[in-house]
């Protein structure tokens, strides 16, 4: 076919150049400079003296960096693993029903999914409020004593865990069921003529078929837990945001609360590696799976 | 499989199926419980005991919320952000998604990566040069300062380039033998052809953005000009707290996701799947 090539560059110069223009506006040029701040001791808004890798050195010993870095861990650990477990499941459980009511059980468990962070929040601090609290009076009830969890220490983040877990098991779920239906039921049928337990059936047949799945889910959520700062920042509203310090927190903490932007910068280049380490690791995993796929 | 094999399986099927079912309506209870809680009086909201459904229903929190907060300007600024991220966002990854997948021109492979790459940047650590820019472009406290940062969504792209990619060739070269331009194939035949997946990704889209949090707060300090988001967190009263109120306020804020989740869940589902990288 007679292309002209000449039209053909210049049509892909005006469709791309959208995207190209706002694409190096708000994501690689804040990206560059997020880099070139972290030298400098610049305050929020505004440039600042060249210090090559002080601000980078400071965090080694900033205890309340140690704290954000473990506390992001902790979270990490008790949101992840879970969190793909409980979805896992869900999943199983979801997929034995059939038609509409399958999709109206799966729509309970994926509704919060959809609903915004600030109204997750609102639910739960209303739901766990120390005093009026409808989980109270079934603490009360059981004979437990009451836990002001959002303003206990030991409390906070497994409790914000929890919410998380909740929040965001629609879409873990969501992947599992498009992974449970490509499995072709013949495996299963062959499974049960030969008399194999449930627990048999799902060891040998759904573990393995739905390990790419698994690694996925698994990773997407280690991504976005990395990233926590909205439900933290909200129920540490009235209560002692430093003891539940995490990564992006402290950004906005050195950030917009000390007008410390360099530091601040030092402290996103770090969260910025981790992450880009572990979508590396997941790229290459996908890419396995996929590989063995075919 | 014998008689008793198949028993033993239904009824340890039937327990499954009934926990599930439980866990389901457990699942979902905070959602109910919040939603009646914000029906109720302010007497019966703070009850020692539990009350599966108000004794007297009353909409007067919700009335109480629309009249002593903003909240409709924060409904106004969240409509205009949520639509004005959805429209340019799939318009111009449209556009790009299409040259990527079907026209030949240098640095397209550059661009396919560079987006494959953007994937793994995590927008949260980028809050700091985020507010730098727009504050430098004097647009704190509006919309387009909300919207800007928003605008990048490289799964979008990647999206369009996919589906675009498996439109068959022979509807192209007809085109091009028709003389029709590249817009005149973009517009009549490859968009055309693609419209279950532009509203599926629309309806995420107006999702994400109608649910983003962090950059939001930052960028808004003037309370009428926040999201409705931001807005129900940010805003309590001098005299205590008013907890069935705040929970009308947050039924307000949920309510249009919540819809355009159950009226379009198979196409919200979808749009999901895909962009976890799962061809549906």
């Amino acid at each position: 076919m007679l292309r002209n090539s000449r039209t053909e560059r210049l049509v892909a110069l005006v469709l791309v150049a959208p995207f190209l223009a706002i694409y190096l506006l708000a994501f690689v040029y804040p990206t560059v400079q997020m880099f070139r701040i972290s030298f400098t001791h610049a305050p929020l808004i505004g440039a600042g003296r060249w210090v090559g890798l002080d601000n980078y050195l400071r965090l080694d010993n900033d205890p309340m960096f140690r704290r954000a870095l473990w506390n992001t861990a902790y979270f990490v650990l008790m949101t992840v693993v879970p969190g793909t477990l409980i979805a896992l499941l869900i999943a199983l459980g979801v997929s034995r029903l059939k038609g509409r009511f399958q999709s109206i059980v799966l729509a309970l468990f994926f509704l919060p999914y959809i609903l915004p962070v600030s109204v997750v929040y609102l639910i739960w601090d209303w739901t766990l409020n120390f005093q009026f609290g409808i989980a109270m009076h079934v603490l009360d009830w059981l004979g437990i004593p009451r836990v002001p969890v959002f303003k206990s220490r030991v409390w906070f983040l497994p409790a914000v865990a929890g919410v998380t877990i909740w929040w965001t098991a629609g879409f873990s779920i969501l992947l599992f069921l498009a992974g449970l239906r490509s499995i072709p039921a013949e495996i299963y049928e062959a499974a049960a003529l030969d008399n194999s337990t449930r627990w048999t059936t799902f060891r040998r047949i759904t573990w393995p078929l739905l390990w790419p799945i698994t690694s996925l889910v698994f990773t997407i959520q280690l991504i976005l837990q990395l990233k926590i700062f909205d439900q933290v920042y909200l129920f540490s509203i009235g209560g002692r945001p430093n003891d539940n310090m995490v990564l992006v927190y402290y950004v906005f903490q050195k950030a917009f609360q000390q007008n410390q932007g360099g530091r601040a910068a030092a402290v996103a280049v770090t969260l910025f590696v981790l992450v880009v380490v572990v979508s590396v690791l997941q790229f290459q995993l996908l890419r396995f799976a996929e590989r063995r796929r075919r | 499989m014998n008689a008793v094999a198949a028993q033993r399986w239904n009824f340890w099927g039937g327990i499954i199926t009934a926990l599930t079912l439980v866990w389901a309506i457990l699942w979902a209870f905070p959602l109910y419980w919040g939603v009646i809680s914000s029906l109720k009086p302010d007497d019966e909201v703070v009850r020692p005991y539990i009350e599966l459904w108000p004794e007297t229903p009353t909409l007067e929190n919700y009335v109480s919320a629309l009249t002593t907060t903003q909240i409709g300007a924060w409904y106004v600024n969240s409509v205009a952000v949520a639509v004005g991220v959805t429209v340019i966002t799939i318009f111009i990854s449209m556009l790009c998604g299409y040259a990527i997948s079907q026209l030949r021109f240098p640095g397209r492979i550059a661009l396919w990566w560079l987006i494959l790459a953007s994937f793994m940047v995590p927008t949260s650590a980028l809050i700091i040069n985020h507010f730098v820019l727009v504050a430098n472009l004097g647009l704190l406290n509006s919309w387009a300062g909300i919207m800007l940062p928003q605008l990048i969504h490289p799964v979008i792209i990647i999206v369009y380039k996919q589906f675009f990619d498996q439109v068959p060739k022979d509807f192209r070269e007809a085109a091009v033998m028709d003389n029709a331009s590249e817009f005149g194939i973009l517009f009549k035949i490859y968009m055309p052809m693609n419209w279950g997946v532009t509203t599926a990704l629309s309806i995420v889209c107006f999702i994400w953005t109608w649910n983003a949090f962090l950059w939001p707060f930052l960028s808004v300090t003037r309370t009428e000009m926040m999201t409705i988001t931001v807005g129900i967190t940010q805003v309590n009263d001098a005299f205590g707290v008013y907890y069935a109120r705040q929970l009308s306020a947050a039924v307000l804020a949920g309510l249009p996701v919540a819809l355009a989740y159950l009226f379009f869940q198979r196409r919200v589902t979808e749009a999901i799947t895909l962009s976890a990288g799962i061809k549906g």
